[in-house]
């Protein structure tokens, strides 16, 4: 962890931009969540202030400083609660797929044989899926049980996500297994167990923030859309941006901009944000990627005594 | 070779026998997903409908009595039959449903792909060859955004660009009501129905519907591409066989185009092929956003509905779709690429 | 100077690659000329700027190096030609071999696509009857059956790939060629069929030839003259002969005891590591492996000198012993070995 942090401190360039950009735009979002009922002017689903409705579809002025939509909402107070809402969904997702798609992961590609031969085609065919149609899928499924809300918005996008940490954490199982230093664990006489949490777990951790961060990103976009499309989180549970856009949609034919426009700048900023953080991890923890910076060569006079008589013999 | 055109039809045959056992486990998947769903599929898309007898005469009609092994060997039948089942909310054949709407997203993801490609490969191709230079960090921005950007929010502003800029402009639907109900539908593709009727008013209006949205699906989609192109072909460029061109004096620009470009398609190629799912989901959000009459808008509404036959019955002809297409891909790639074809 | 029958001639040529930190100097101050239909051998160890300079002589050089001093080829300065021109002279004029013939065919063009597009490069409007006939009757030189001629690289095994892309650049009958380490990547008998193709191929198209290799039997074999490199410096030149008979500098002398043979009884080895191109040793940049060392050898750099046996050397040491230069006492004082562990960690 601590050579990490130094790894990822000492970076420069183009790589430490990224990165710094990327975790400038995520924090402003996470200080906006959290301080949402200090800094939003009215509730999520508040549309009357003293039994008085706020209007309709106002224009963006001093008082709705990005208007009001067409539910009578303040936007602004939509968006910084949206912020909310989506950064509570991510990081659920994220930390529901990690937990669930990385000790499969490595539990199959530790095991091999059948097992691991028929959740490597399980999963491959999962990821082949459109993923907003698994989502739909599982969305489908879980509003049952689960209801509208946040745990199950967050679990319908883990199912997607499981594919993919199962994938790489399997992949690099099954190659650091046969690496030499654990060919030596074992001939030693290690335990699987052992060899699994000392050897494999530290090895194959090394990928998971930076495919983290981009799902971060990546299930940011499917919430949207699953709200969009009237299958995320229900109105009535929190301010989402994808609803909120999916609300704008009449308004926008007639031409009006405010509703549709900032939710939308919202989301596209947070994914902005978790990509470029997700890039600027990759181009740190993996050197390979980058490109070495060259300085034009300077070629002084040559000194007196180099030079020679080209005369040949 | 004159090998080489046996070769190519036994790697197609390799390659659609790999496919079988792929189709099979997603429709396991599919069938075992939405039978694993709490409740009664019936009563949820049509409960307090009807009276309890006539649900049941419903649920026996679907077979959904049985033993849950035999219904799944009967919906493996019946796919093999390409029969997807009839809803259970209007009782309307799944086919039905794929003939009448497929038109409409076959011919948005085509338009699609065209728009991508057409922003996609230059812009792709001119930013690997200036690498590192403004240009290239600008159309990698580019690249991002569009790709950041929800689909369905560029729709949006899209549609509120042209109803300020260009008023009278089609912003929703696939053809004004006239042409939707003069046309005969012959193949269900609308452009191609019009196009058959000789209409030439009818084939420019749909034409003009298809505008926006397969710009906005283009978009996400060239973002893709961008990408994929920039990196081969700066991988591309530092292949062995481009210093080896450049050693025989060949001019740059043949270099890069020959030998470089046509070597970076290659995997361009397979990877857009499996943009085949993103192009999936993303027209399922431009159907909704611009009120498209394809497939996707069918499947959020059956969703909506909770019809579980109809979800079923679309979800796994949209996931033959991917196979099919992944498979297309390969063939594709195998024509191109000589290597492949051993 | 410049007689009419040199074909390249180099004088002072440096190339430097620019890094991240100091530049390489691969070359670092070379001469030599080489003359019409003549075949110049360049050995040394891997690392020691030998593919730089051939390509250097090119102008194939990556992104970020530069070339300094003199270079012409016939009357042509090269290092002052557009980049156009030199473009133009490469393939017709100047022709590359390279190291691993597998992968320098596209391998999404025919055989035949190849021949015709190189050919139509460089003679425009030149007729389809006349691209077949040129690129057969250079495939039937390299011993490729006609049939093969509208087949795929991959096709081909590496020895053929070679024979193919020596076709390739004596298609066009370039005045000069390099062929850089052609037979690294094969097996010993296509090399031997493959270097005896390259020395015949004089013979029929006068075309000279700078052939860089590690294998010093091929030098014995093929070549009229030699050069020794060794970090960025030719350190030795001359008749082939000469040099194989009499190595006049210790660093060819430890090379070609070095060559194993049948009649080699032990292993010899050099002992260390040829240096760090961005940072040279001062002096003669052998001393901290030369088993002859001086003091003098560690402060200044020797000069290149014509030694009696008629080869070129950079060495204070042959040239004390011929008597080319006179050393004092200190000056001559042998060097003490201490860098050894240093160069064997590098």
């Amino acid at each position: 962890m601590r050579h990490w942090f130094n790894t990822i401190w000492n970076t420069r360039g183009l790589a430490r931009w990224i990165l710094v950009a990327g975790l400038v735009i995520v924090v402003a979002f996470v200080v906006l969540a959290l301080l949402a009922p200090w800094v939003a002017p009215y509730e999520f689903n508040q549309s009357k202030v003293d039994g008085e409705k706020l209007p309709k579809l106002a224009h963006p002025s001093g008082d709705y400083w990005l208007g009001t939509n067409d539910q009578f909402y303040d936007i602004w107070s939509r968006v910084i609660w949206g912020a909310r809402t989506a950064l509570e969904v991510i990081f659920l997702s994220v930390a529901f797929s990690i937990v669930l798609g990385v000790p499969l992961g490595l539990v199959s590609g530790f095991v091999g044989g059948w097992v691991d031969r028929a959740l490597v085609f399980v999963m491959d065919s999962l990821y082949a899926l459109p993923s907003l149609l698994l989502a739909i899928v599982f969305s489908f499924l879980l509003r049952g049980p689960l209801g509208g809300g946040i745990v199950a918005a967050a679990l319908s996008l883990t199912c997607i996500y499981i594919p993919q940490y199962f994938r790489v954490v399997r992949n690099t199982t099954v190659s650091t297994k046969e690496a030499v230093y654990v060919e030596a664990a074992r001939a030693i006489g290690a335990p699987p167990r052992t060899i699994m949490r000392k050897y494999l777990f530290g090895n194959v951790v090394q990928s998971v923030p930076v495919i983290g961060t981009l799902n971060a990103a990546d299930a940011l976009s499917t919430l949207a859309a699953l709200g969009f499309l009237g299958f995320g989180i229900q109105p009535t549970e929190a301010s989402e941006w994808g609803y909120d856009l999916s609300r704008a949609l009449d308004d926008a034919q007639a031409g009006t901009w405010w509703p549709a426009l900032f939710p939308g700048l919202a989301i596209i900023l947070l994914i902005t944000g978790l990509t470029l953080v997700g890039e600027g991890l990759n181009e740190t923890l993996n050197p390979a990627l980058r490109r070495r910076r060259l300085i034009p060569v300077q070629m002084p006079a040559m000194r007196a005594d180099d030079a020679i008589d080209a005369r040949n013999v | 070779m004159s090998s080489s055109s046996g070769s190519l039809a036994r790697y197609i045959a390799v390659r659609l026998l790999l496919v079988i056992p792929m189709i099979w486990v997603l429709l396991t998947i599919v069938f075992f997903l939405l039978r694993v769903a709490p409740g009664d599929p019936v009563s949820a898309a049509v409960g307090g409908k009807l009276s309890e007898e006539a649900l049941d005469t419903r649920r026996a009609a679907l077979g959904l009595d049985r033993p849950l092994i035999v219904q799944y060997l009967d919906y493996l039948g019946d796919v093999v039959r390409l029969d997807f089942g009839a809803t259970i909310s209007d009782n309307r054949p799944v086919l039905d449903i794929i003939r009448d709407q497929g038109g409409a997203t076959l011919t948005l993801t085509i338009g699609a792909f065209l728009f991508a490609l057409l922003i996609g490969l230059p812009l792709g191709r001119l930013a690997g060859r200036r690498r590192d230079t403004a240009l290239d960090a600008g159309i990698r921005v580019f690249g991002v955004v569009s790709y950041a950007a929800p689909i369905f929010w560029v729709g949006i502003m899209l549609v509120i660009l042209v109803v300020k800029l260009f008023p009278g402009w089609p912003t929703y639907d696939i053809a004004s009501v006239t042409t939707k109900f003069t046309t005969e539908p012959r193949t269900h593709i609308l452009l191609v129905d019009t196009i058959l009727a000789g209409d030439g008013a009818a084939v420019q209006d749909v034409l003009k519907h298809h505008v926006l949205p397969c710009f906005a699906l283009g978009l996400l989609l060239s973002g893709v591409i961008i990408r994929l192109v920039r990196v081969n072909v700066i991988q591309a460029m530092q292949g062995d066989y481009v210093e080896a061109a450049r050693a025989r004096g060949i001019p740059e620009r043949q270099v890069v185009r020959r030998h470089a470009f046509r070597n970076a398609l290659v995997p361009v190629i397979t990877v857009i092929g499996l943009q085949v799912a993103l192009t999936l989901s993303g027209a399922i959000l431009t159907e909704r956003t611009f009120n498209w009459p394809g497939l996707g808008t069918e499947l959020v509404q059956y969703v909506t509905a909770r019809d579980y036959v109809a979800v079923q019955g679309l979800v796994t002809f949209f996931a033959l779709v991917v196979v099919i297409v992944s498979l297309l891909v390969d063939v594709l790639n195998a024509l191109v690429d000589p290597r492949v074809r051993y | 100077m410049k007689s009419d029958d040199v074909v390249i001639s180099a004088r002072d040529l440096r190339v430097w690659y620019g890094t991240a930190g100091l530049p390489v100097r691969a070359v670092d101050g070379v001469s030599f000329e080489i003359r019409s239909g003549e075949i110049l051998g360049l050995v040394g160890e891997s690392g020691c700027g030998k593919s730089t300079l051939g390509r250097g002589l090119l102008g194939l050089l990556p992104d970020g190096a530069a070339r300094d001093g003199e270079l012409f080829f016939r009357e042509r300065d090269m290092l002052r030609l557009k980049r156009r021109e030199q473009h133009a002279l490469r393939g017709r004029e100047l022709g590359l071999i390279f190291q691993e013939p597998l992968t320098r065919l596209n391998p999404l063009m025919r055989i035949s696509e190849h021949f015709s597009e190189t050919l139509k490069t460089h003679h425009r409007g030149i007729g389809k009857d006349e691209i077949e006939s040129r690129s057969l009757e250079a495939l039937r030189v390299m011993g490729i059956p006609p049939t093969r001629f509208r087949a795929y690289p991959h096709e081909f095994s590496g020895g053929m790939r070679q024979r193919l892309m020596i076709a390739l650049t004596l298609v066009l009958r370039p005045a000069f060629v390099v062929a850089d380490e052609p037979t690294t990547a094969l097996d010993v008998l296509v090399e031997a069929q493959i270097i005896r193709m390259l020395h015949d191929l004089r013979d029929t198209y006068e075309t000279s030839l700078l052939l860089i290799t590690h294998n010093l039997g091929i030098i014995a074999e093929a070549c009229d003259r030699v050069a020794v490199m060794y970090a960025g410096r030719i350190v030795e030149i001359g008749d082939a002969h000469t040099v194989f008979r009499a190595p006049q500098h210790p660093y060819t002398r430890e090379l070609l005891r070095s060559t194993i043979s049948l009649s080699t009884t032990g292993l010899n080895y050099i002992e260390g590591a040829p240096p760090d191109l961005s940072d040279p040793p001062p002096g003669c940049r052998f001393h901290p492996r030369c088993p002859d060392a001086m003091q003098v050898c560690e402060r200044r750099a020797p000069v290149p000198r014509v030694q009696p046996s008629g080869s070129r050397t950079e060495c204070w040491a042959a040239d004390h012993a011929n008597g080319l230069v006179t050393l004092t006492e200190d000056e001559r004082i042998p060097l003490a070995k201490e860098v050894i562990a240093l160069a064997d960690e590098a």
